[in-house]
């Protein structure tokens, strides 16, 4: 796709920016070319696809100084990806669906062993049946696996957080790899208006990558020896403290951007939230529509809000609290499906995360958009709705799956 | 690399211990069976390799037995990842360091790659890995150390358990004889791979072995090294006989020592008389429930296979004493 010409950027105190209409995939693709990833390993699957075409063809041209390799499957991908990043190369890779899932293993190996790699995940359902379609199947199965992961909402951010993930990463308090979620087709596929930063910008921000450990004859080291039962509890707690304490370096790398671009962003974003009696709570780019429904529903004088969580790992309690405030109705809107569970594992996180509170909403769990169906505004409206009436009843079920055709 | 070709290697056989490397890369107090054939050959593929060079190691014995944290044997950067993508992150590596190189970020030329598992971690669940990497050309040489089943987890057959073997999960029995298949044939999928150097290797043949590793290193482009390790843990076989072993299965053609340099074959140790391997088997209580008719059967395979891996090499016929006289002369009218 041939990139439109950029226009000059208007002059502000923020650091040069042209703004353009481009796929974001590509965008994305831009994002990892200016972060000068080195290595990057990476097998096809829908719908990342467009993302390392594009990318093996900057590095195919020169116009990005690495070494991208096409292995045979997702698993050696992952694999791949930590042998590079033991050598010292800044490696990125991006996956989807049955390519996380088949790469599970070696993304709890990734963390333990603090290798940065940055990843994106074009978010899509898993089998079966077969669905290329969008939902958080893939990423909710990988919840555990100890990185970094963070929602984004539409290109710009999938654009700004892909530069910021390395960044965030890389930090030495830190070091831990980082997903960047964006979904499958919805957003990836999508041409977007958006701002695009210069490479002397990103330079800046983001130095050079040097590791503290990597494979060197110089220094030798081993790396990922087995752990008896008298040392695997202290290494899972230190691995959990830093996942926890890495909440004030990614903020920082966060407000860091906002400074340079004038583009902030928080753990937990809040919209119309002011006296807000009932909250919406969703992931991703199901917000935009969800904005839609709140607008709507707070013209017919509904007291309604809109919470995104952008930030999943880690997981910003103290964040949700504070902008759940003193809400009556929190409903959660989950993109994945926890079977024979509690229902969406957003919102059996989130209930968990109040239920110490003294004051607390009424949760309900509502389950939309799976493998690719189509979620409207009405849709949020009717939710809205369906949940006021279920809280003058007093309880209802775990959960609803929303939009089950009779 | 032409200082240790084929037929030179053949020499320093015989008199050139006191000129092989001192340093031990692979250090004790390991905790290896005793008798550990795969030890042995792994001290002296260190020794080969050098210390200028990146390991990668699948999960098995010599991850387990070599690097419990905090404490470590090896005196290489090494890295353990998992059990069947040793090969991908040898990949990784290789890669790696490769645009290292080239942004000028190395102080050097970059050190060699090698990757080392088990046949278990190689022909079965890391073949694909394993192929994916010869395919795609990576600068690194891979050792297999084929103990002929998982023994890391008690002794459970593998693809690359050999037919008639007595493991936890082919045990014979009324209606089983054992492993009921044929070892499956790894240095072959190897070389079906074009790649420039493939060998076979034995720790019961150090010299052998030996230049084997330096040719592999020094050859640019993937090498497989295939190295048998008697394990008298699995093969039920005394700890004092496991070099013995190890040069009976040469002597009596189960294991040829071979190579495969750019296609071509080349028979590395070639013994005038090749015995029985009723030699090879009886020492071993994983071969014990086997009788006549099955050794027979064995044997016949093992003469076979040898007569076509002489024929790939070019070479005459060598002597098989306990042939009746007639029969070879007849099969090779």
């Amino acid at each position: 796709m041939a990139k439109p010409k950029a226009k000059p950027a208007p002059a502000t105190a923020y650091a040069p920016s042209h703004r353009v209409g481009m796929e974001v995939s590509i965008a994305v693709s831009d994002a990892v070319q200016l972060a000068r990833a080195e290595a990057i390993a990476a097998y096809p699957i829908t719908p990342q696809t467009h993302i390392v075409e594009h990318l093996s063809g900057v590095v195919a041209n020169g116009d990005l100084e690495a070494e991208f390799i096409n292995v045979e499957s997702e698993h050696s991908a992952m694999s791949a990806c930590i042998g590079m990043s033991a050598s010292g190369a800044r490696t990125y890779t991006a996956t989807s669906s049955q390519g996380l899932a088949l790469m599970h293993e070696i993304l709890f190996i990734a963390s333990a062993m603090r290798f940065p790699i940055v990843m994106t995940v074009a978010n899509r359902a898993l089998s079966g049946p077969l669905s290329i379609w969008n939902d958080h199947g893939d990423i909710m199965a990988a919840r555990d696996i100890g990185w970094i992961q963070v929602f984004v909402e539409n290109g710009q951010e999938a654009f700004d957080h892909t530069i910021m993930a390395f960044k965030i990463a890389e930090n030495p308090k830190v070091l831990l790899p980082t997903i960047v979620n964006m979904d499958g087709f919805i957003l990836s596929h999508v041409v977007e208006a958006l701002e695009m930063v210069d490479q002397e910008t990103v330079d800046n921000f983001l130095p050079p990558y040097s590791p503290r450990h990597r494979l060197d004859p110089k220094n030798p080291v081993t790396m990922g020896a087995f752990a008896m039962p008298e040392i695997y509890t202290e290494v899972k707690m230190n691995h959990q403290a830093t996942l926890t304490n890495s909440y004030e370096h990614i903020v920082s790398v966060w407000d860091e951007w906002a400074r340079l671009t004038g583009r902030s962003y928080n753990p937990v974003e809040s919209y119309r939230t002011e006296d807000a009696k009932i909250l919406l709570l969703t992931m991703g780019c199901l917000s935009e529509v969800a904005k839609i429904a709140v607008d709507e529903l707070r013209e017919a004088d509904l007291p309604v809000g809109l919470l995104r969580l952008r930030l999943w790992r880690p997981f910003p309690f103290k964040d949700l609290r504070d902008a759940v405030g003193d809400a009556e109705l929190l409903i959660v809107c989950d993109r994945a499906i926890s079977l024979g569970g509690p229902g969406g594992p957003v919102m059996s996180e989130v209930r968990s995360a109040l239920y110490g509170q003294a004051t607390r909403p009424q949760i309900q769990g509502y389950i939309v958009g799976l493998g690719g169906r189509d979620v409207p505004p009405e849709a949020f409206k009717d939710i809205v709705n369906k949940a006021q009436a279920e809280m003058a009843q007093g309880t209802g079920p775990e959960f609803h799956l929303y939009g089950v055709r009779e | 690399m032409e200082k240790f070709g084929f037929a030179e290697s053949q020499k320093y056989d015989t008199y050139a211990s006191r000129l092989m490397p001192r340093a031990e890369l692979f250090t004790p107090g390991h905790r290896a069976c005793q008798g550990c054939g795969e030890a042995l050959a792994v001290r002296w593929v260190t020794k080969a390799i050098g210390p200028d060079a990146i390991i990668a190691h699948a999960t098995g014995c010599m991850e387990i037995v070599s690097s419990g944290l905090p404490q470590t044997s090896w005196m290489n950067p090494w890295i353990h990842v998992a059990f069947e993508n040793t090969a991908a992150v040898a990949a990784g590596i290789e890669t790696g360091l490769r645009i290292l190189e080239r942004k000028g970020k190395l102080s050097g030329p970059p050190p060699k790659v090698v990757a080392m598992g088990g046949d278990g971690g190689t022909s079965d669940i890391g073949l694909q890995a394993l192929s994916g990497a010869m395919e795609r050309g990576h600068n690194f040489t891979y050792f297999c150390w084929d103990n002929e089943a998982y023994m890391n987890t008690g002794i459970q057959r593998s693809s690359s358990t050999p037919f008639g073997a007595m493991t936890t999960t082919s045990p014979p029995g009324k209606r089983s004889i054992g492993q009921s298949t044929w070892k499956k044939d790894m240095v072959a999928i190897a070389v079906a791979h074009n790649i420039p150097y493939v060998a076979t290797a034995s720790p019961s043949y150090i010299f052998d072995l030996y230049f084997k590793v330096r040719k592999a290193l020094e050859t640019p482009g993937p090498a497989y090294i295939h190295v048998l390790s008697v394990c008298p843990t699995g093969w039920r076989s005394p700890t004092d006989l496991s070099v013995r072993l190890g040069r009976l299965a040469v002597e009596t053609g189960v294991f040829p020592l071979f190579e495969v340099v750019d296609g071509t074959y080349h028979l590395t140790v070639q013994p005038h008389k090749i015995r029985p391997v009723k030699d090879y088997m009886k020492p071993q209580g994983r071969f014990r429930h086997l009788r006549e008719p099955e050794l027979d059967y064995i044997q016949k395979r093992v003469i076979d296979r040898y007569r076509d891996l002489l024929a790939k090499c070019g070479l005459p016929e060598p002597e098989f004493p306990f042939l009746p006289k007639e029969a070879p002369a007849e099969e090779n009218a």
